[in-house]
């Protein structure tokens, strides 16, 4: 049959999509469902004086306004608790609704239940809550001064905790040493993640049972489950279903646990019947966990020969005003980890605080940390090639992690498992004509005008989180590893059931992909199951890249689980030894006797008829596997991004985007290449246009799509991409992630580009987003 | 309070009483079970509502219910006709014009109009065409070639 895997075949998932069937959180109905509207703070600190609801309550219709008073008379535990802790890790409590603080705008102090949607609105607005407003602290750098206003009394100094990686005096006596330094301070904007989908949720509880059903926008059903269980609701865990039904993306913000779907489920239990809550853009805007938001100042030292000799961090990250599910792992974990770079780095230091400010919590948004990792490395790494005269392409090439080099053990913790990052840098040259550019760079700066500038940015990334005992040592309160449960039916057609619930990644279909190529069957034989914790086993759910290399390689380790059995089977039947057999293109046949075969139907059928069956096996074909990798994966590779920048006004054209990427082995490489085209649109978003601003009151400046500038079709350029394939030498597969990498990559690219087409200027640093504002101010400085 | 609107839906006549505040997306999506338009924004940015009223590319959060009085309206349910995509709806999925399909229902209907008023469109005028609809998946590379394979299989 025909090749499955590395075959770019239609999405299974797409009829529903294109025709309008598919179905979204808030596009479900259930019998008796009421609707829920949440009130939220305006300010972004005060003291609740107190809460009016009687005027909300005396609309008709109206069937419920609940408040804190109302969790604590619930007895249950009421908090949104975070799942990563690090030492010394400062842990106020998050409560469901606020009792009698609020802490970012947003926060959510009452809710309302009605009859209606308009309804519930309409209610919310007549629930009256007497503030006190109180001094705020939105900025990262201005929360640490020693007057600022404190966010919790158990965080002196707004500290939420204080971390370092790597050795500060190996790192010392390099800079003591330095033929060249290069320093920057710099600023990764907050970032608003925009899921087109706002978070929704369908709550249905059945006091006759005792059961409650969540439909929600989740990217991690289980991992839901669980905390929605066990700190917020207090219900058993198994009297609780969580669905995920299609999720119209998430990018990291439908990992967390947040307050919201908590406080619908308490409405549904209260009331006894379905309720809904659909955020508006605002609400999501204001209560999604928020990306990035780092200041930071860091160094790197370099020989005489333009080789690294250290690395320097410092990083102040804002944690917003609670602790979010996985905050403290973000720009620690994910972040130190990674300031090797693919760079043979001798001597490196990162330190972090983590921050607590009046804003909305940030947490993991796509690429989480090693989006910022990569800006710090690779915006050093411009100035480096500056100050050593070498240009960005040589002092990368000469500080590369050489081929033969791995695994390399890097300074910070992270083992590289494999890696060839000349190939990628070379192609990525050749596919943008480098050599031509720069003379036309060179004739713009002749003759005036228009600057053109090209800026690299040759990445690492870890992803496929994780090895369940290392990210237990450094502080997860969950394991990392994916299940899959493969059942193959007596006619041999094949179900799967992952922990991997997809939210447009279209896991359907290549998990299917994965199956048929093992199995040696059609991929429309295969059909895949997720999302559901009533049909599924535990599962940890889709974010970090992790989808390919944790849950397909579950998937792939059931699947061989089943051969052997099948093995065993056809053997019996065919009268042979199991050891004897092998297993191609859908059939068990005996080495050396092509006649003596048994397709997988025929084996199938007996293993569940067991009439003329082994003794020692017991019925049915089928395989469950948790399986925890050995290793994150490592994908990598060099983006050239090439801009026009008009110096009179300031303003930006993207002219070219090349990007040869690394990501092991490929399943489907339009799903692939598709994957990276969305990572760079949000990383280069990021570069010019997103920014999450709060006034000094503790406002979202740019809290509608009127005013936080997500990327339009008119706004970008069609992407050239190329790969290298190395493939990760510890998954069954060979594969690395790849929904983060275009993320990951794309800041630095875009603005040493536009640094780059500026240094006739002496500028050397501009700090995202680069409008047209920042660039001209810095042009006529 | 209500009033009362007839329209026609998909080809089919509809008569309703409507709240004069009900948004036409709501109407469209509870009432008359087809949610197929999404709703990703209040402030008309988005695009994933969009629907076709009388032929234009309407955002349906921006419009009342009572406003489609005597319309006639084309939501993504009614753009297959006798069990036979569309081109566009080809398109989208030859070319994984799409990843989680949220915004795709308005991004075909807007595309749709697009083709009906430039029925071979170049590159920059597709992406002129679509820039009332926000994707954050694709990075709206394969929705250019999505629509332009529709356009050329119109043609």
């Amino acid at each position: 049959m025909a090749r499955v895997l590395g075959t770019s075949i239609k999405r299974r998932e797409d009829p529903a999509l294109i025709t309008g069937r598919g179905k979204y959180t808030d596009d479900l109905k259930a019998e008796g469902m009421a609707h829920a509207a949440i009130v939220r703070s305006p300010y972004a600190h005060a003291r609740i004086r107190g809460i009016d609801t009687s005027g909300a309550e005396a609309l008709p219709g109206v069937l419920a306004v609940l408040t804190a008073r109302d969790v604590a008379a619930a007895g249950i535990p009421g908090v949104v608790p975070v799942g990563w802790l690090l030492p010394d890790l400062k842990t106020p409590a998050h409560p469901m609704i606020a009792a009698d603080t609020v802490r970012h705008v947003g926060d959510a102090v009452a809710v309302v239940v009605a009859a209606d949607r308009y309804l519930a609105r309409d209610a919310a607005e007549r629930v009256a809550v007497d503030y006190e407003p109180l001094d705020a602290v939105a900025d990262v750098v201005a929360a640490l001064e020693d007057d600022a206003p404190a966010v919790h009394e158990e965080a002196p100094g707004n500290v939420a905790f204080d971390w370092e990686i790597g050795e500060r005096e190996s790192v010392d006596a390099a800079f003591a040493s330095a033929a060249h330094t290069v320093e920057l301070d710099l600023r990764n904007n907050r970032l608003i993640p925009h899921a087109i989908e706002p978070r929704a949720v369908l709550a249905s509880y059945d006091s006759s049972t005792g059961e409650m059903t969540i439909h929600m926008t989740s990217q991690n059903p289980h991992v839901h489950r669980l905390l929605m269980t066990l700190a917020s609701l207090g219900m058993p865990e198994h009297k609780v279903r969580i669905v995920a039904p299609e999720v119209g993306g998430g990018f990291g913000s439908k990992i967390h646990h947040y307050a919201d779907e908590a406080i619908v489920g308490l409405c549904s239990m209260k009331l006894d019947r379905p309720v809904k809550w659909t955020a508006t853009r605002t609400e999501t805007n204001l209560t999604d966990a928020h990306g990035r938001d780092h200041s930071t100042r860091c160094a790197l030292a370099l020989d005489a020969d333009g080789r690294i000799t250290g690395l320097r961090v410092d990083t102040a990250a804002a944690m917003g005003a609670y602790l979010s599910t996985f905050a403290p792992a973000v720009p620690t974990y994910l972040y130190g980890t990674l300031m090797s770079g693919q760079y043979d780095i001798p001597a490196i230091h990162c330190h972090v605080t983590g921050v607590f400010t009046h804003t909305t919590p940030v947490d993991a948004y796509r690429g989480a940390g090693r989006p910022e990792a990569t800006y710090v490395v690779e915006r050093l790494m411009h100035l480096a090639g500056e100050a050593t005269g070498l240009g960005p392409v040589e002092v990368r090439r000469r500080n590369f992690v050489s081929p033969d080099a791995f695994p390399y053990q890097t300074q910070v913790a992270l083992a590289y498992d494999s890696g060839n990052y000349g190939p990628a840098m070379d192609r990525a040259l050749e596919m943008i004509g480098y050599d031509d550019l720069r003379s036309q760079q060179a004739s713009r700066r002749d003759n005036g005008g228009k600057q053109i500038g090209i800026g690299f940015s040759s990445y690492i990334e870890a992803c496929g989180l994780a090895p369940s005992a290392v990210v237990g040592s450094l502080g997860a309160q969950a394991g990392q590893w994916e299940s899959a449960d493969v059942r193959v039916h007596p006619t041999a057609s094949v179900t799967v059931y992952t922990g991997s619930s997809s939210h447009g990644q279209g896991h359907e279909t290549t998990f299917s992909q994965i199956v048929a190529d093992r199995l040696g069957i059609e991929p429309e034989a295969v059909e895949v199951i997720h999302g559901d914790t009533d049909l599924v086993q535990f599962g940890m759910g889709t974010y970090g890249s992790r989808s390919a290399a944790v849950g397909g390689s579950a998937i792939a380790r059931s699947v061989d689980k089943i051969i052997e059995k099948g093995k065993k089977i056809a053997a019996h039947l065919l009268e042979a030894s199991a050891d004897d057999l092998e297993y191609e293109d859908g059939n068990f046949r005996v080495a050396g006797s092509p006649d003596r075969s048994l397709g997988l139907g025929d084996v199938a059928l007996q293993a569940y008829l067991a009439h003329n069956y082994p003794d020692d096996l017991e019925p049915g074909l089928s395989a469950t596997s948790f399986y925890d990798p050995a290793n994150f994966t490592y994908p990598f590779g060099t983006h050239v991004c090439v801009v026009e920048v008009d110096t009179e006004t300031g303003s930006i054209e993207l002219l070219r985007y090349a990007a040869v990427d690394d990501v092991g082995n490929v399943i489907n490489p339009m799903i692939v290449d598709g994957q990276l085209h969305g990572g760079l649109a949000q990383g280069i978003g990021q570069a010019l246009w997103e920014n999450a601003v709060y006034d000094d009151s503790g406002q979202l400046v740019s809290g509608s799509l009127m005013d936080y500038a997500v990327p339009k079709i008119h706004n970008l350029i069609p992407f050239e991409l190329d790969r290298t394939t190395t493939p990760c030498p510890h998954n069954p597969l060979g594969v690395k992630g790849v929904g983060e990498a275009g993320a990951i990559a794309s800041p630095a690219a875009v603005v040493n580009a536009v640094v780059d087409a500026l240094s006739p200027f002496g500028i050397s640093h501009i700090d995202m987003p680069l409008t047209p504002e920042k660039v001209w101010r810095a042009v006529n400085s | 309070m209500t009033v009362s609107i007839q329209l026609e839906v998909n080809g089919k006549p509809v008569q309703a009483a409507v709240e004069p505040r009900r948004l036409l997306v709501h109407f469209l999506r509870e009432e008359l079970g087809l949610t197929g338009a999404n709703i990703g924004c209040e402030t008309s940015l988005c695009g994933a509502c969009t629907v076709l009223v009388d032929g234009n590319a309407v955002k349906s959060c921006t419009m009342l219910a009572a406003q489609a009085d005597g319309a006639s309206v084309t939501t993504i349910e009614g753009l297959a006709q006798n069990g036979e995509l569309h081109p566009l709806q080809e398109g989208f999925w030859e070319k994984h014009g799409l990843q989680c399909g949220y915004c795709t229902p308005g991004m075909i209907l807007s595309a749709n109009y697009l083709l009906a008023q430039n029925p071979s469109p170049n590159d920059e005028e597709i992406r002129e065409g679509l820039k009332g609809n926000i994707c954050r998946c694709t990075g709206y590379h394969n929705i250019v070639e999505a629509v332009k394979y529709a356009a050329e299989r119109m043609s």
